[in-house]
């Protein structure tokens, strides 16, 4: 179904995520860099919710604690000191994570707080050893030019990335402390963007200028966007997370048919005339009508002395099997509910019944028990009683949410693009001062020092692609949106090769071998460079290229000089060239005689069909003329 | 004005000017033409005292230099109003424990409007905040002092004797001292001394995680000392924290045994020389040791005086033997040596040591390797300092002598009863015989 984004006032505004290639953590001196090491320590917390002084505990924190959730953390000396590990202050917050930040906010044209006070942010959902996220306003202000639209920024933070999670068991939840504490620059834009398209290219646009800085990470994990999506009469919704960018405008687009399902349903409910009092909390046991079950999931629960519940859902019927995104019904919202507050499976609703083994007969047993009348629905869940009945409770919430159409929460992406609710949306009233962290003064000096040296802008850069570098239109337009853009001006810089040459080694290489499924990601900058070496020092050929860069993303412990005795990269070696050069300039002698200097091409060509792969083709074509021109000369 | 902190003269006169109060809601336009709006926060003693500190309605604060500022205009004011705790938590157990507060927060509440930390000590608040609890003891609190533990004297500790003295004298379990973490050994090795014929348990407890985070290791540590409180078969002055950098399991440490050994790890107590009491875990306990000073005597003999002439230093290479002469010379009445090795200090200040207990002062020598004993018979130097009167407190803690000297100063200047008392075991303080086990291993994982 085509949706009107207009129509429906479609509001997005993105958060912005991108690590920071800082050679410390934000607040002390680890590496920052993800690791596949074992973990040497595994260690075990519990979280509690910090008290308000107004009484509030906040809804997502409650939610957490709720959970009672038990926490691993996974440390080596890898990775993490006693700062990840709540066990030390932090130190003094990274200069050169600030420096990075204030480099891109003046890049935006936001203006710079006087001085960095560090806030701590409660999340503890375990994703941070102390229950906080340290997180600091940097600037405010400044926009971003998209396709001839204004998109204002409304803030730029720095905040120490989370800890990464390895595995979910039941109530334990287990976190790598590797991810903890790499500088994150955060950028928010304000919720202008009215399509999905618009919002991938804000994205890619503001991806490509931090990239032009050269002081940010890649590769998979290193940027994630938080999108804020709402329509009209719908609500601010948060999804957080997307860590792909083709994903981006898929999202939004299942986000805004989800909530204009919603509104649909709500539409519904209202003309069916039911209100928040027909919803009422009556839960049933209806364990006896299913005690010759041939459903697997209750069978399963009733022989480890679970419970059979049910709930009436009055004016339901035909809602919840309503499908709101591809392949997720209105159920499975309620189900989603139910799972994220109390971590239990195995619900079933009325309007995808009879099916898992649940007859048609049991059906009619529970609508009996449940006083079930010619609109309702009911939700049946099987499990430990108290959690079933606490489910059921969150369950009746979220229907009775359903009459305002969209309730406000935080939800995560699906691999294909649909979304998950994770948990509610949390309140302002979670920040207080990270008392542990002087602040920082940004000085008029400091911030000259550092517009002194701004990066060049991306229409600079494309210009000197073009004069400087000779890429040709296509191939700067490519290089400037490329991933790979820091170290395309790197190898350029640091090896003696042409530009051409490395811009279609760094996109169409790059990109065929990952296609054949090599994982190029895997392939460490200097190792590229290393490549790039190899070739200016004449000891592989550029044909030679892709099948060296599959070789080393394939080993990654070995570099380029195994890579060319393992691969019996051969080369000639000048004399052994000359030799070549001069027999087949002997053997053609007529040729010579015949054409002249146009003799060059077809000698080439046959000189080519012997030395391809072993020597770089600008080399054959130098010593050839040097050649050729001699022997005319002495005819 | 009130409470605008440390903010300079300038911002303040600027405050006043303009009638704008900490805690007012502002509006402020910086020069580049920034504008924000928030609640203006007092300075704290930290950072540029020239910049506000303004917090945004996002939650962030931000610092705005008074210097940039083009118009900055007072728009509204931000009242605290504390709501009312809105369920009332009930203990469900008889069992009485009494909860001394001396610093730091137990239990604390964070004002997010302003930023601010409230410590909360009530046992309503407590029970809020560790809900367990509840199942293990009925609290009562006394907020007896609110200092940091480097600021505690010999006097305060006169003081919580006499206090703990009382409590212990109603229908209660034990009593639960909390204690900043800094001088914690101190104080437990002078409440060690101070309260004789202990009838119930009692326990230091601190934090090295404060309680406004989620992450505070104040739970797991006051659960513990609940429970040693109401399950312990002893009745000594401990010290309960925990027993790793994970949140299962505190250990009991012996107070004339305890010694801070991290300066930020929770874990950071140790018994010295000496196994720990015991272990909790799972709200129950188990104890590491045979020996111990059961439950049911007939009640603290309170024995609460500190001589504070009493001095702790420690010897280095090149030391100055002037420092002694000066403590001498200045009236002190006993000096406690932290000396190298067994207990060495170099040649010249036998001499010093010697003339001071001539003149009647105790010199006592431990040793600055803070694990082992120290012995004196073993070098040239060491028979030197036992002929000049000094007396080796074998494997007591150093900090542990200093304490036991000012105890038995007050008690005694006779240099011969001193010696006996000093070597005399009171509180576990001192014992004959060290076992392999005591000294952690080097290494985390043989190789």
């Amino acid at each position: 179904m085509e949706l009107d984004y207009q129509k429906l006032g479609l509001k997005v505004g993105l958060e912005f995520h991108q690590m920071l290639d800082t050679k410390g953590k934000l607040f002390c001196s680890c590496p920052t860099k993800i690791s596949k090491e074992k973990a040497s320590l595994k260690l075990l917390r519990y979280l509690r919710p910090a008290q308000s002084e107004l009484g509030e505990v906040d809804p997502a924190a409650q939610f957490e604690y709720e959970r009672k959730r038990t926490f691993i953390y996974e440390y080596s000396p890898q990775w993490a000191c006693l700062v990840e590990l709540d066990e030390e202050p932090p130190h003094d917050l990274d200069r050169e994570a600030l420096r990075i930040a204030l480099t891109i906010a003046l890049m935006l044209g936001s203006k710079p707080v006087d001085e960095v006070q560090v806030m701590r942010k409660i999340v503890i959902d375990g994703s941070n050893t102390t229950g906080f996220q340290r997180t600091a306003l940097i600037a405010i202000g400044g926009s971003i030019r998209v396709d001839g639209k204004e998109i204002p920024i409304q803030t730029i933070c720095l905040e120490e990335d989370a800890a990464r999670i390895i595995d979910v068991r039941g109530d334990l939840v287990n976190y790598r402390l590797d991810r903890l504490g790499i500088p994150l620059i955060e950028i928010a834009t304000a919720p202008v963007i009215n399509s999905p398209e618009e919002a991938e290219l804000v994205a890619l646009r503001i991806g490509q200028l931090l990239r032009i800085t050269g002081m940010v990470k890649r590769g998979l994990g290193t940027i994630r966007q938080d999108l804020n999506v709402s329509i009209k009469e719908g609500a601010k919704i948060e999804i957080k997370g997307v860590q792909k960018l083709e994903l981006i405008s898929k999202v939004i687009k299942y986000e805004v048919l989800r909530q204009y399902n919603l509104l649909k349903i709500r539409d519904e409910l209202r003309k069916r005339g039911i209100n928040k009092e027909d919803l009422e909390e009556n839960i049933v046991d209806v364990t006896e009508h299913f005690q010759d079950t041939n459903c697997r999931v209750i069978k399963k629960v009733l022989k480890r002395n679970g419970r059979v519940l049910a709930i009436k859902l009055k004016g339901f019927k035909g809602l919840l099997g309503l499908e709101i995104q591809p392949k997720r019904r209105f159920g499975t919202e309620l189900a989603d509910y139910a799972r994220a507050w109390t971590g239990i499976g195995g619900i079933f609703h009325s309007d995808e019944l009879p099916a898992y083994g649940i007859t048609e007969e049991e059906v009619l047993k529970v609508n009996k028990a449940l006083d079930l009348e010619e609109y309702d629905a009911f939700v049946l869940i099987a499990g430990p009683p108290e959690r079933c009945r606490r489910a059921l409770e969150i369950i009746l919430e979220r229907a009775k949410a359903a009459l305002n159409g969209v309730p406000e929460e935080t939800r995560g992406p699906n691999p294909d693009g649909t979304t998950h609710y994770t948990r509610p949306r949390p309140g302002a009233a979670r920040m207080y001062p990270e008392t542990d962290i002087r602040p920082v003064r940004i000085t008029k000096e400091m911030l000259e020092e550092i517009k002194s040296k701004l990066p060049e802008p991306p229409e600079k850069k494309y210009e000197r692609f073009i004069k400087e570098y000779r890429l040709g239109e296509e191939l700067a337009r490519k290089m400037l949106r490329s991933y790979y853009l820091d170290l395309f001006e790197r190898i350029v810089e640091e090896c003696r090769v042409s530009p051409r040459l490395v811009a279609s080694v760094l996109e169409d290489v790059m990109k065929g071998l990952r296609r054949e499924g090599v994982p190029v990601e895997e392939l460490e900058d200097k190792t590229i460079v290393d490549v790039f070496k190899a070739l200016s020092e004449g000891k592989m050929s550029k044909e030679a290229i892709p099948e060296v860069l599959r070789y080393l993303a394939e080993n990654r412990d070995k570099g380029v000089e195994d890579a060319l005795r393992d691969l019996g990269v051969k080369v000639l070696s000048l004399e052994e060239l000359d030799k070549i050069i001069l027999r087949i300039l002997q053997e053609n002698t007529d040729l010579i005689k015949r054409k002249r200097e146009r003799a060059f091409s077809p000698l080439m060509g046959l000189i080519m069909r012997e030395v391809r792969g072993k020597v770089d083709g600008r080399i054959v074509s130098e010593r050839l003329k040097e050649k050729l021109s001699e022997i005319l000369s002495q005819l | 004005m009130e409470e605008v902190g440390f903010y300079s003269d300038k911002v303040i006169r600027l405050l006043e000017e303009l009638r704008i109060n900490v805690f007012d809601i502002i509006r402020v336009r910086r020069v580049d033409g920034l504008e924000v709006e928030g609640l203006l926060l007092p300075r704290p003693q930290y950072g540029d005292p020239d910049v506000l500190i303004i917090k945004l309605k996002n939650g962030y604060n931000i610092g705005v230099s008074v210097d940039q500022i083009e118009y900055i205009k007072k728009i509204g004011t931000h009242l605290h109003k504390p709501s009312p705790r809105k369920i009332i938590h009930k203990p469900v157990t008889e069992k009485r424990v009494f909860i001394v507060g001396t610093g730091g927060t137990i239990a604390s509440r964070i004002d997010y409007m302003t930023g601010a930390v409230y410590p909360k000590f009530s046992p309503e608040d407590i029970y809020e905040l560790i809900p367990e609890i509840r199942e293990i003891a009925t609290i009562e609190t006394i907020q007896l002092y609110n200092i940091f533990s480097e600021d505690m004297t010999p006097e305060n500790w006169s003081k919580i004797a006499e206090l703990v003295a009382e409590l212990l004298q109603s229908d209660i379990e034990g009593v639960v001292i909390a204690h900043g973490t800094d001088t914690m050994g101190y104080t437990a090795a002078a409440l060690s001394f101070a309260l004789c014929n202990l009838n119930s348990p009692v326990i230091l407890v601190g934090a090295q995680r404060s309680s406004d985070r989620p992450s505070t290791d104040t739970a797991l540590n006051l659960i513990s000392s609940l429970v040693v409180a109401t399950k312990a078969p002893f009745a000594e002055v401990v010290i309960t924290m925990h027993a790793s950098v994970e949140d299962n399991y505190a250990v009991v440490h012996r107070g004339t045994r305890a010694r801070k050994m991290h300066t930020s790890r929770r874990d950071a107590f140790r018994s010295i020389n000496s196994p720990p009491l015991a272990i909790v875990k799972d709200r129950e306990l188990k104890l590491l040791v045979d020996e111990y000073k059961p439950r049911g005597g007939e009640g603290p003999l309170l024995i609460n005086k500190f001589d504070d002439k009493v001095a702790l230093i420690k010897f280095y290479p090149g030391m100055d033997p002037e420092l002694i002469d000066i403590l001498v010379d200045k009236g002190y009445h006993g000096i406690v040596i932290e000396g190298t090795g067994l207990g060495h200090v170099r040649g010249p200040l036998v001499k010093s040591i010697e003339r001071g207990v001539e003149e009647g002062i105790a010199v006592v020598m431990a040793s600055q390797c803070i694990w082992g004993r120290v012995n004196l018979n073993v070098y040239r130097r060491g028979v030197e300092l036992l002929r000049a009167g000094v007396i080796p407190v074998g494997d007591m803690l150093a900090e542990t002598a200093f304490v036991k000297l000012m105890w038995v100063l007050a008690q005694t200047r006779d240099l011969k009863e001193v010696r006996k008392k000093m070597l005399t075991c009171y509180a576990y303080e001192i014992s004959e015989r060290s076992l392999y086990e005591y000294y952690p291993p080097v290494l985390h994982f043989a190789p």
